[in-house]
């Protein structure tokens, strides 16, 4: 556990960077500080391993005033992980791992042996032990980062934006890494970003800090979204906090409708009548893979089976088991007929969800 | 015209190979010239790199020290090396020194800029993570900035090492500086050209060697910088 009390950062020339902190860092959590710069979150992250010291009030570590440990001791004892990476240039992929446990006085090959232990957890291959830092893509560089934070397997990980210097592809895939490696893991990681993104899908709880250093609000990343204490956190989080928060709720709430979905064996007149009314009907195989959607105009009348029509792209699916609300109101949207198509974790068929499904779905998430 | 020119290159040539060493007399001939040019350069230089080095991590470590290090550097680099050399001649005699103290000296101008600007180029993502790391502010020195900072420090070898090998002539006129001595006074106070040019072609060949073997010394020490 990590405990703010009254932290504050003060510089000579009247810069506040941090006033009066008080929070409590959960132990085996993820807790994101956001924020826009000047808001004082790095300068907070970095008072916890005194690589910033307060001008004020303590920060402690499990009940000890980290200002008790020799810093370098100390921050042996943390992960931390830059922008940047802020990998050694000079060092191998496998020393640069092995930094912390060789600085604790580890016997060399234990320490790499520890580092290509850690090559495999992160995904590196075992080949690129023996490689520069720069002849890694940025991607895999802060793979190695994090690597090296972890090597002498710390309990707490600092985090200082560290993914917001790679593309967006590989940011969204080191984002699920992280996911991954904190289930297996459970370490205490205090995770600075500016993006509250970010912030929503890597975050147990959310600290939004403002201009001035002061905190904002500390809640669940769903309650961020739903209850934002004042116009600030608001206009922070986004004016499109409320679809935000439909990633929270589980699609599998919704019920997928069977009677507007039909094989492609069936004839154009049998599937007009069953449709009854509904503009759209959804042609799949015989083993129930998705093939377009035929509209209730092109039906009537005509004679063929549903395989044989021309039928409109059914755009992009969700899986009813695993998405979220979120991901089913995207795929309506996107689809042309205006109807989400469910899936299985086989991308079978299990029915489709209208507009009208969906809204009552949200209603309820509103209440 | 092509044939004239074409005799004076083996005249030259003869000159050279007849005088490059006297078995009878170890002292006198080109070789004894050529290796005490070496001796004087080379120690000047790893001299000046001893006192570059420790001087330019101070500077880095305590800023405020650099601008008036580097403007006593400036400043004694404009003292023509003719008169250091004779103002040396009280202390050191003829010995070597009378050479190489100034010659070091003068190397301190361009090794010191490049040791203060290896280390101050190292970036700031890579400092600050070696702080968060654990290392303490002297360990981070000698295992993460000074490594970071070979290439630039190697760069400035390079070109105080031609400046040296080219200076170590001047001293000649002090009765020292090797192959400038077989311009000097086999050359120039004879009137006879083939002195001349062989001493311009060995001071170039060895400044070429050099620097080739600095090259060498880099890729060794450094692979991590081959891009």
């Amino acid at each position: 556990m990590i405990t703010f009390e009254g932290a504050a950062k003060l510089y000579p020339d009247g810069t506040v960077a941090v006033d009066h902190l008080d929070m409590t860092v959960e132990t085996g959590q993820t807790t994101v500080f956001v924020g826009p710069s000047g808001s004082g979150k790095t300068t907070s992250l970095r008072m916890i391993n005194r690589m910033v010291e307060p001008t004020g009030g303590a920060v402690l570590i499990d009940g000890e005033d980290v200002r008790q440990r020799d810093p370098a001791v100390l921050r042996r004892s943390i992960g931390y992980v830059i922008q940047q990476a802020g990998l050694f240039p000079h060092r191998t992929v496998r020393d640069n791992i092995a930094t912390v446990p060789l600085l604790l006085g580890w016997r060399r090959a234990r320490a790499r042996a520890r580092a290509e232990e850690l090559m495999e957890l992160v995904g590196l291959e075992p080949s690129q032990a023996r490689r520069y830092p720069h002849q890694l893509s940025g991607g895999q560089q802060q793979r190695v980062g994090v690597a090296r934070a972890l090597a002498a397997d710390p309990p707490i990980l600092l985090m200082d934006e560290p993914f917001s210097a790679v593309d967006p592809v590989v940011r969204a895939s080191l984002q699920d890494e992280l996911l991954r490696l904190q289930r297996e893991l459970h370490k205490t990681i205090v995770f600075v970003t500016h993006d509250i993104d970010e912030a929503v899908r890597l975050g147990d709880r959310i600290a939004v800090f403002r201009p001035g250093g002061t905190l904002a609000q500390y809640d669940s990343p769903e309650r961020l979204l739903a209850e934002p204490s004042d116009s600030f956190v608001e206009s922070f989080v986004g004016y499109d906090r409320g679809v935000r928060r439909l990633s929270f709720f589980p699609a599998s709430g919704l019920s997928p409708r069977q009677d507007v979905v039909f094989d492609e064996g069936t004839s154009a007149g049998a599937a007009a009548d069953a449709l009854g009314g509904e503009p759209w009907a959804l042609v799949v195989t015989g083993d129930r893979m998705p093939l377009g959607w035929a509209s209730a105009t092109r039906l009537a009348g005509a004679d063929t089976p549903l395989g044989a029509l021309e039928l409109v792209p059914y755009g992009h699916t969700f899986a009813v088991d695993t998405d979220s609300l979120r991901a089913a109101l995207d795929a309506a949207v996107l689809s042309p007929a205006g109807r989400a198509v469910g899936v299985d974790a086989d991308g079978r068929v299990v029915g489709v969800v209208s507009q009208d499904d969906l809204g009552t779905a949200l209603w309820s998430v509103t209440e | 015209m092509i044939a004239d020119a074409w005799d004076w290159v083996a005249r030259v040539v003869e000159w050279g190979v007849t005088n490059w060493s006297h078995p009878g007399d170890p002292e006198r001939g080109l070789l004894p010239r050529l290796t005490e040019h070496m001796r004087l350069a080379y120690l000047s230089i790893l001299i000046g790199l001893a006192v570059a080095l420790p001087v330019g991590l101070a500077c880095a470590r305590w800023k405020p020290l650099y601008p008036p290090v580097l403007t006593g550097v400036n400043v004694l680099y404009a003292v023509p090396s003719i008169a250091l050399f004779f103002l040396m001649l009280p202390y050191t005699g003829f010995s070597d020194w009378t050479a190489i103290v100034p010659l070091s000296l003068y190397t301190l101008v361009i090794l010191l800029p490049n040791v203060v600007d290896g280390l101050r180029q190292v970036p700031d993502h890579v400092r600050q993570s070696a702080v968060a790391m654990g290392f303490g502010p002297l360990r981070r020195l000698v295992r993460v900035e000074t490594p970071v900072a070979v290439p630039v420090i190697i760069a400035g070898l390079r070109v105080a090492s031609v400046a040296t090998i080219s200076m170590v002539s001047v001293a000649s006129l002090v009765g020292l500086g090797g192959l400038g001595q077989v311009i000097l006074s086999d050359g120039f106070r004879r009137q006879f050209d083939a002195p001349i040019v062989v001493g311009i072609v060995l001071t170039v060949a060895l400044a070429f060697v050099t620097d080739a073997l600095l090259v060498l010394a880099q890729r060794l020490l450094t692979p991590w910088a081959r891009r």
